[in-house]
């Protein structure tokens, strides 16, 4: 198979120009009628064995597609995900097979991932019945092994999901995951749902389970500080699109991109002090709708330094003024050392969503 | 706005008033006990933050307030400028419910009739309170949501629910809030649904609209960071107690009680990428079978024998603290 030179220089995860649409409200008999939601539109990015990749954004920015994208739960509308240096954007559910068991994911909602029907042994067991891996008493040993190791109680093994509160699902949707030792796991939205004290407990956890077994995560989120906190790197995702992406420290010290700016000014500081000194930029409207994304940038109409060209013109995401190549961000005129971006505070929103 | 009330009183009793509220649901597993015994209070453009997680009562202790529990088993009192809300008849507390205290709830999408449109939805929500004529009452619908910076409102009000975003939707219901011109405006979760940015917008807008109307806003929110940025007292709330009062600067940096101290150590702190958090152990209690003594015991990390058995009442440490805690005063204090 294709090794473009993925595995060799330790990139675990390579996407290149991927692409995902959904026909909306098309009618049977009219197979080119309905329109097109642009959900991810041309990602390209890496993700490095035994990294944590945070991908952050507002909702519609397209990050969980993307997330399911990366793991074939969906198929690409165009563009190539190579795994380990093999291609497998094209790959049939058959072929996909050896792969998912290197290839896991962790979803948001712990109520809703879970049958309510059946008894979580045999939940966490299914990876290991469906890939044939481990049977009878030698299956329930592993699985209690897996439960122990993600913090649940083994004698545990015959309770229905009802009988676990929020933060002890997710952990038994982590155990599923990870029941085929995979390499890289897609964390969606993992600790949302979930109240602050216990969303500690669940982060260290998959921080523990990272160094323990080596994993490399995908970490999505819109809670930027809880992304900051786990993540190598961090890719801002807007209307389908990367608009920026960089080291943690870096993107939350020096972001080059107006709507990552905008993004970390927004989140709210546990601080008193920090939150009455500190200067918000205010975006005017909301998110505009994929099916029908704005020309040139796409974040233009809402952006504080928008200028012509920047609704013309595409920026491409590239290492700007002096950026580490490590640091790229997709933007016509970054932000620059002392510039004032809080000034377009009060802005009307020029016809606001729709 | 129009509908502004001249009140000639001068409120020396603080607006809204709570004291004592406890609220009980008799269910098919047993009594919960939501909310036991909890008292706190708002001024004229003051603002309250109420924190708690899941389940520690924060939303029923307002719904109670305001009627709007029913089945449940409610004692204490809730006074709103002199007058008890909980004796209240249904048309006398309908009366106070909008134009005296107004709510906005978690769930735009969900609070809006799908089938009306938005402006005439705000428009009702007038004429319930007020007689005024359909034309002067879509003239007030259209000056509302440009107030909460709708776009272009004249043609907005005209739409149905589903043509608005989640954060104009959010706007719709302030401005319907905001109709009667409240005394009392109880936010619960107000923009937990929506997207930062937004959440930004609204709460500029909520602060805007506090400096001009002079509006008593109660903030109901699991967010502490929403908390450090608009509330001025904040009530920490577990298992249905008050584990806390005290103004935001206290609760940040010196706080009393464990659990609150517990709550800040466990948020992913500025700058410490990768450290281990320090998240607090165990999980909530049951409503139904409370653990004896103080509800917090089983997860505290310093916990002491009479924790166990003793109910902590809640304490003055100084001037508006106040923590249910058997800790001496002077004690770590902020970490």
């Amino acid at each position: 198979m294709n090794a473009a030179g993925t595995g060799r220089d330790g990139v675990l995860l390579r996407a290149e120009g991927v692409v995902k649409h959904f026909a909306v409200g098309r009618r049977w008999f009219l197979p080119h009628s309905g329109a097109v939601v642009q959900a991810v539109d041309g990602v390209s990015l890496e993700v490095r064995r035994g990294e944590t990749l945070g991908l952050v954004g507002e909702t519609g920015c397209g990050k969980s597609t993307l997330g399911r994208c990366l793991t074939r739960l969906y198929d690409l509308t165009a563009g190539r995900v190579e795994f380990d240096g093999h291609d497998i954007s094209a790959l049939s559910r058959r072929q996909m097979r050896p792969y998912r068991r290197r290839l896991q994911l962790i979803f948001q909602d712990p109520y809703g991932s879970l049958n309510p029907r059946r008894r979580i042994g045999s939940i966490i067991g299914d990876p290991f019945a469906i890939h044939g891996v481990a049977e009878g008493r030698e299956r329930t040993r592993q699985v209690q092994e897996l439960m122990e190791l993600v913090g649940l109680n083994a004698e545990h093994y015959n309770r229905f999901p009802s009988e676990f509160s929020g933060g002890q699902r997710q952990r038994i949707g982590i155990a599923r995951a990870l029941a085929l030792r995979p390499e890289l796991v897609i964390c969606d939205e993992p600790v949302s749902a979930l109240d602050v004290s216990i969303q500690a407990q669940i982060v260290n956890l998959l921080a523990d389970l990272q160094s323990e077994l080596g994993l490399t995560y995908v970490f999505i989120a819109h809670d930027l500080s809880v992304v900051r906190h786990v993540s190598d790197r961090i890719a801002v995702m807007y209307l389908g699109k990367i608009v920026e992406i960089a080291d943690a420290r870096t993107l939350f010290e020096r972001p080059r991109h107006p709507y990552t700016a905008a993004l970390l000014s927004a989140l709210p500081v546990p601080d008193p002090d920090v939150a009455d000194a500190r200067q918000r930029i205010l975006l005017s409207g909301d998110v505009p709708s994929p099916v029908d994304p704005p020309s040139g940038c796409r974040f233009h109409p809402r952006c504080p330094k928008a200028r012509e060209e920047c609704s013309l013109r595409e920026p491409a995401l590239e290492a700007r003024g002096g950026d580490s190549p490590r640091h790229q961000t997709a933007c016509h005129f970054p932000i620059a050392e002392g510039d004032e971006l809080a000034l377009a505070a009060h802005a009307e929103p020029p016809g606001a969503g729709a | 706005m129009s509908a502004v009330r001249a009140s000639s009183t001068p409120e020396t009793a603080r607006l809204l008033e709570v004291r004592d509220l406890a609220v009980s649901f008799d269910t098919a597993d047993g009594v919960v006990q939501a909310v036991r015994g909890i008292s706190f209070g708002v001024e004229r453009g003051g603002t309250l933050g109420i924190v708690g997680e899941s389940g520690s009562g924060k939303s029923v202790s307002a719904l109670t307030i305001l009627g709007l529990t029913q089945g449940a088993s409610i004692s204490g009192s809730a006074t709103f400028q002199g007058r008890e809300l909980l004796a209240m008849r249904a048309d006398e507390l309908r009366a106070v419910r909008g134009a005296g205290i107004a709510m906005i709830f978690q769930d735009p999408l969900s609070s809006l009739h799908p089938h009306y449109r938005v402006g005439w939805q705000i428009a009702e929500m007038i004429s319930v309170h007020e007689d005024m004529p359909r034309r002067q009452l879509r003239r007030r619908a259209i000056e509302l949501l440009g107030l909460v910076g709708i776009a272009r409102p004249e043609s907005r009000v005209d739409d149905y629910p589903h043509q608005f975003s989640g954060g104009m939707r959010q706007r719709a219901m302030i401005a319907m809030a905001l109709a009667l011109n409240p005394k009392v405006l109880i936010a619960d979760e107000p923009t937990t649904a929506l997207d930062v940015t937004v959440q930004a917008q609204i709460i500029d807008l909520m602060r805007r609209l506090q400096a001009e109307f002079q509006t008593a806003i109660i903030l109901i929110t699991h967010d502490l960071g929403l908390v450090a940025e608009i509330a001025e007292d904040v009530l920490v709330m577990y298992a249905g107690r008050a584990m806390e009062r005290t103004d935001r600067r206290t609760l940040f940096y010196t706080p009393h009680h464990p659990y609150t101290r517990g709550l800040l150590a466990s948020l992913p702190a500025k700058g410490a990428t990768g450290e281990r958090l320090t998240p607090i152990s165990g999980l909530p209690p049951s409503l139904i079978r409370l653990p004896g003594g103080c509800p917090f015991h089983p997860r505290c990390s310093e916990v002491l024998s009479r924790c166990r058995t003793e109910t902590p009442p809640l304490r003055e440490l100084a001037p508006g603290h106040v923590s249910a805690c058997w800790l001496p005063e002077i004690h770590g204090g902020a970490e």
